[in-house]
Order: structure tokens, then C-alpha cells, then sequence
């Protein structure tokens, strides 16, 4: 399944890319799998959207689909169809947070 | 001709001044890494085209960035910093024992011989290094595997590991210093560490003279005399000329010795720097003047230098890493502060001019000199 994922501009900035990136994500597609992909895809984001060691979204991160908010969502819950059919992305986004 | 560049980290990006000799003429680039914190850059000794970068967020946590062309570009390499066997615990503010938990680079400091090999200070306190250049990081486990690793708290500002020392003779003995557990030191290249802190007093822990649990700001050694030291503790000043084993204090005349920096004179071993700070709770030089202090006896004895910087209304902070200076001939001091100015003076201190003026606040100076 190819997976539309917006970064946030930080990371967009590092990894070099504009706007959405889509990458190749193999079924079941899940929060888990598409960070994955991010990571192999672009290795200068590894540890950037969630913690090396214990895997967990960094805090101040959220994941958006569907005008939903599935940053609590267990890692390996589906995501929404249309983020899997390629009709939505899947957002990463960064808390507003700090002055 | 010789110059200077001068690496400055900043809240929201690095910035790069550099001089020829004169040091009177300034070229500014950066931001460089835009809108990040840049806790330290520092340079290769062995080769000064090659250049690491501290940078951290709060969304996005640690990066380590690396330059193979004197800051012109960047490059992000590796950022895992695992801490090696058991975690264990330290006490957290409260006293309850609190899981060790990686969260930022304070420092580093580049081999004196090997571009390739990097020491890393971090948060929590531990010191990991490098041999590929960046890409992959060991915790040299030794340091937290000392028997008083559970002992060592925070401070206000995070418990970091924010000093490293290699005497320049003997590259397996390594100095550093943790806020708050210490100074320690290792004669293998970090395999084994013993705490260095006899002589130092606090009175904000239980035992004053306790093995670990004092916050030192910095310690500062030159080349030629590695067994001597100098440290800014939260509060006293101290040297020790037995390679830690004892501290005295030497804060003699100073307004106030509470302060982060303190720094050695290139060509003087006894000619020493600090920036006194009123005090813990009012973190700004006092009555609002900023003074560089100066002892050229090794302490006790200090004079103000107060030529170009500003004498009133100022209340800006000089944080720990922030202060460096060069080995031109005639000795080049710099510091910056919290409120985005880089000062210098190419007269080992007498007189100041602002590099800059207005940067993001000011979290590590270091200078490297250019042939």
C-alpha cells in the first residue's frame, strides 16, 4: 500500500523533502508500520518521532488522520481505510508547546 | 595570517563568527541549524574542518550533527544513546530513586588526535563515545557503574555531564564533572572512574564534605600543567594542583563566587577567568554590572575587567560552556551571554567589544584557532 504521511517542518527540513512524502507500507498498516517505514526511508529521523529504546511516541508529537486524533491509540491498531486506500494522509504533527 | 572562529550555540540555532589575527573585524553566519537548541559545538583539534553539534528539542529529542567543512554544512549522525547494561537508578529531586533516562548531549569533546573520536556529556549524567565519527555512540559504563551512582541527583538544571578534561600527556586520563554529583576522573580511558572531591563544601547537602552531591559548575585545566585544575563550584572557586585528589578554595575577592564559568589563560597556567553571578536564586552579575574576574596568580587575588562591557542595567546570565579562548599569541578571551551577545577581548582581557549583540540566548562559546 502506498501511505501518504505529512512530517512536521522540522523534520521535512531534515530529511530533505517538501510537503507529503508516500511510502510503500505493507498490510496491516498501523501506526507502528508506517513510523517504521519513516525510520528506513529517512534514517535522520530515527529516535525523532518516538524513543529509541522504549518505542513510544515522543510527547509532544501527535498522529492525525481522518480529523481524528489517534495519538493514543495502541501502536498497532489499523489505521482508518482511507489513510490505507492513499485518500487521506497521515499526519504527524507537533504540539504547540512553549512560547 | 592566523584567525579565529568562534562556535556559538544558541536557543534557536548555531551561529559562526570568524577574524583574521586581529580579531577587530567579525564575519557572522548562522542561524545554522535554525530553531533548535544547540547545547555545545566543538571542533576537532586534529582537525578543525571537522565540527560536532549538540541539537535538541523538546518535540523532537536528540540530534547529532557533524560538519567536514568548518561549519559551511551539516550533517545529521547517529543519535542513539543507549545506556549499557542495567539502567539502575539516581536519586530524583525528592530523594526517591528515579530510573536513569538519556535526554540531551551537554557536551562534547573531540580527541585531541582522532577526528573520528568524540566524548559525549549527557543528561542523565554519563559520558558515551564515538570512534566512527558521529555515527555510532558507547557509554563508557564505568563512570555510572561507581559505587555512588545512586547517590547523584540533579540539579536545578537537569543532571548533566557537562565537563571533559583529556590531559594533553596522557590521553587515558579523562577529568569530568557532573551537576550535581561532582568531579571524577579516570586513569584508563574511562574504563574506571574515582570521584575527586575532597576539599569541596556544600552546605545544601546533608554531609558538606561529602564524596558526591556537589554541584560543580565547570573545571578548566591548561595544557602545561595538567595535574592542576580550576572549578566554579554553585558557589566557591577552587584549584587543586594534585590532580583532584584535594580542592582549596581561592574565591579570596570576588563580589560573589557563585558563577558558572571559569577558564585558563592560553600562555599563563596561573591566569584565570570567571564571571561572578549575584547568586543562586538572582542568576546576574551583581549591581546590574557585568565584570570578567582575572587572578593572574592562580586565585585569591582578582581584579575586575570591565573595559566594553556594560557597567549598569545589565543582568544577563554566563552560562557554563560559555566561555573560551584562543592560542594566538596575544591570548583572546570570548563569553556570551543569555541575552545573545558574544563579547571578546584580544588583549587576554583587558578590553571588550561585542561580537554580537543580539543572538538567540547563549548556551556554549567555544573558539578554535586556525592556522
Amino acid at each position: 500500500m502506498t501511505i501518504r504521511v505529512l512530517l512536521p517542518p522540522p523534520l521535512r527540513s531534515m530529511a530533505h523533502v517538501n510537503g507529503e512524502v508516500s511510502l510503500e507500507v505493507e498490510a496491516p498498516v498501523t501506526q507502528r508500520a508506517v513510523i517504521d517505514a519513516v525510520e528506513a526511508r529517512f534514517p535522520m529521523l530515527s529516535g525523532l518521532i518516538r524513543d529509541h529504546v522504549t518505542g513510544i511516541r515522543r510527547p509532544f508529537l501527535r498522529f492525525f488522520a481522518c480529523e481524528e486524533d489517534l495519538s493514543l491509540d495502541p501502536p498497532d491498531t489499523p489505521l482508518p481505510q482511507a489513510v490505507v486506500d492513499g485518500k487521506e494522509p497521515f499526519l504527524i504533527v507537533g504540539a504547540i508547546a512553549g512560547g | 595570517m592566523s584567525g579565529v572562529r568562534v562556535l556559538v550555540g544558541t536557543r534557536k540555532g548555531a551561529f559562526i563568527l570568524e577574524a583574521d589575527g586581529k580579531r577587530a573585524d567579525w564575519k557572522v553566519s548562522g542561524p545554522h541549524l535554525a530553531g533548535w537548541e544547540i547545547y555545545h559545538v566543538k571542533g576537532s583539534p586534529a582537525d578543525p574542518n571537522r565540527i560536532y553539534a549538540s541539537q535538541t528539542s523538546g518535540w523532537f529529542g536528540q540530534v547529532v550533527q557533524r560538519s567536514d567543512d568548518g561549519g559551511k554544512t551539516w550533517a545529521p549522525v547517529g543519535n542513539k544513546f543507549l545506556y549499557e547494561g542495567e539502567v539502575g537508578t539516581h536519586q530524583w529531586y525528592d530523594g526517591t530513586p528515579h530510573p536513569w533516562e538519556f535526554k540531551r548531549v551537554w557536551h562534547f569533546e573531540p580527541s585531541l588526535t582522532d577526528p573520528d573520536m568524540v566524548y559525549a556529556g549527557v543528561e542523565d549524567a554519563a559520558m558515551f563515545r564515538t570512534t566512527d565519527g558521529g555515527q555510532t555512540w558507547s557509554e563508557l559504563r564505568g563512570l555510572r557503574g561507581h559505587g555512588s551512582g545512586a547517590k547523584w541527583q540533579p540539579g536545578a538544571g537537569g543532571m548533566g555531564l557537562h565537563t571533559i578534561l583529556i590531559d594533553p600527556c596522557n590521553p587515558k586520563r579523562i577529568f569530568i564533572a557532573i551537576s550535581a554529583a561532582g568531579a571524577f576522573r579516570t586513569e584508563d580511558g574511562g574504563e574506571t572512574w574515582r570521584p575527586i572531591n575532597r576539599g569541596l563544601r556544600s552546605e545544601y547537602i546533608p554531609d558538606q564534605d561529602a564524596e558526591v552531591g556537589h554541584c560543580v559548575h565547570r573545571i578548566a585545566m591548561h595544557r602545561s600543567k595538567p595535574n592542576t585544575l580550576f572549578m566554579q563550584k554553585h558557589w566557591d572557586v577552587l584549584r587543586t594542583d594534585d590532580s583532584g585528589d584535594n580542592w582549596h578554595e581561592i574565591s579570596g575577592n570576588l563580589p560573589t563566587d557563585f558563577g558558572f564559568v571559569i577558564d585558563v589563560h592560553a600562555h599563563e597556567p596561573e591566569t584565570i577567568y570567571v564571571v561572578p553571578i549575584k547568586s543562586d536564586r538572582e542568576h546576574f552579575p551583581p549591581d546590574g554590572q557585568l565584570r570578567v574576574y582575572r587572578s593572574k596568580v592562580g586565585g585569591n587575588e582578582w581584579e575586575p575587567l570591565t573595559k566594553g562591557l556594560p557597567q549598569s542595567n545589565c543582568f544577563v546570565n554566563v552560562l557554563r560552556d560559555s566561555m573560551a579562548i584562543d592560542s594566538l599569541d596575544q591570548c583572546g578571551v570570548y563569553f556570551g551571554t543569555t541575552g545573545g551577545q558574544v563579547y571578546a577581548s584580544a588583549d587576554s582581557g583587558d578590553t571588550w567589544n561585542a561580537i554580537v549583540r543580539d543572538l538567540p540566548a547563549v548556551l556554549s562559546v567555544e573558539v578554535q584557532t586556525l592556522p
